[in-house]
């Protein structure tokens, strides 16, 4: 198990680096929106949003009348609180899926040959943002709290699906040279939005069109910078690893 | 695309480089499925910031 271990090694030393840069672009430019979209969402009486931290700024989220500012709702379970300990449960939220996202770049890029420098490591990681970014969010756009949307699981069902589609699509591309293979790859990448994602029943929200395309822009950048950084970071501790850190960097584009 | 002449582990035998990338692949799949997909309440509320700022399906 000496090639998952390595695997492994990179991939924490990546996730957490890129994690930890992400945690502080998210304090900066999506959280604040995030917060201010549950100001809408609080004013417009309540909204089913199952974010409910038993603090000032966020009331009973399942009340109907007047916000009860004290009380956590018992059916939606444990929440942190809101301030410093939500803010850290974020930042361990970015660092563990920042591994899991490495753990797979990693994994996929050895079995096409592994990333043989930060500038590889660049294209590695636009890749990763098209997929797991760019693709599902043609779909379903980056949303705020209070903002409609169709049946969770079906969403996630879609979101997992355009994710493989797009994945298997751009590694056709990439790593088979064959005309037909190349035109499955784009019926691949199209195929998820000719089915569609699934859609709410109506679009009305209380979170003004602005705020939400502010938000689109900052979700979308923060991981197109979170993606280059953890591809580059493979690529740098891979070849210190492998000791063929130089050479190689500048063959690929 | 030209690769790296030097991989990870190239001493062990085709099968087991195999399962043992595709064992890290799903490990990070299970990692990142769980922090961002599970709908146990605790894990939505804990990472519910981090879920909207990835435009994970949430809620």
């Amino acid at each position: 198990m000496n090639l998952f271990r390595n695997v492994v090694f990179i991939a924490a030393i990546a996730g957490l680096v890129a994690g930890v840069v992400l945690a502080c672009l998210q304090a900066y430019a999506t959280v604040p929106l995030i917060l201010k979209a549950e100001v809408y969402e609080q004013a417009g009486g309540g909204h089913h949003h199952d974010h409910a931290a038993p603090a000032a700024t966020d009331s009973n989220a399942m009340s109907t009348t007047a916000p009860a500012a004290e009380a956590a709702p018992a059916d939606e379970g444990w929440a942190p609180a809101d301030g410093f300990e939500r803010f850290a449960f974020s930042v361990l939220a970015n660092i563990v899926t920042g591994i899991g996202f490495a753990l797979i770049l990693v994994a996929v890029s050895e079995f096409a040959g592994g990333i043989g420098g930060w500038r590889q490591g660049v294209f590695w990681g636009l890749a990763g943002f098209a997929v797991f970014t760019l693709a599902p969010g043609l779909g379903l756009p980056p949303e705020l709290p209070a903002m409609p949307a169709a049946d969770l699981t079906q969403r996630q069902i879609w979101w997992w699906a355009t994710v493989a589609a797009t994945a298997a699509g751009l590694g056709l591309i990439a790593f088979r040279k064959s005309l037909p293979l190349a035109i499955l790859a784009v019926l691949l990448i199209v195929a998820p939005h000719v089915v569609g994602a699934p859609q709410p029943d109506s679009y009305e929200t209380a979170i003004p069109e602005g705020l939400h395309h502010q938000f689109v822009v900052a979700v979308t950048v923060t991981n197109l910078v979170f993606w280059l950084v953890l591809g580059a970071v493979v690529g740098v501790v891979r070849g210190r690893f492998t000791g063929t850190a130089t050479s190689l960097r500048d063959s690929f584009a | 695309m030209t690769t790296a002449s030097v991989s990870l582990g190239a001493s062990v035998s085709s099968q087991s480089r195999f399962m043992q990338l595709a064992l890290a692949g799903l490990l990070g799949i299970f990692v990142m499925g769980f922090v961002g997909f599970s709908h146990i309440d605790a894990v939505h509320n804990a990472a519910h910031d981090y879920r909207h700022s990835m435009a994970f399906p949430c809620h």
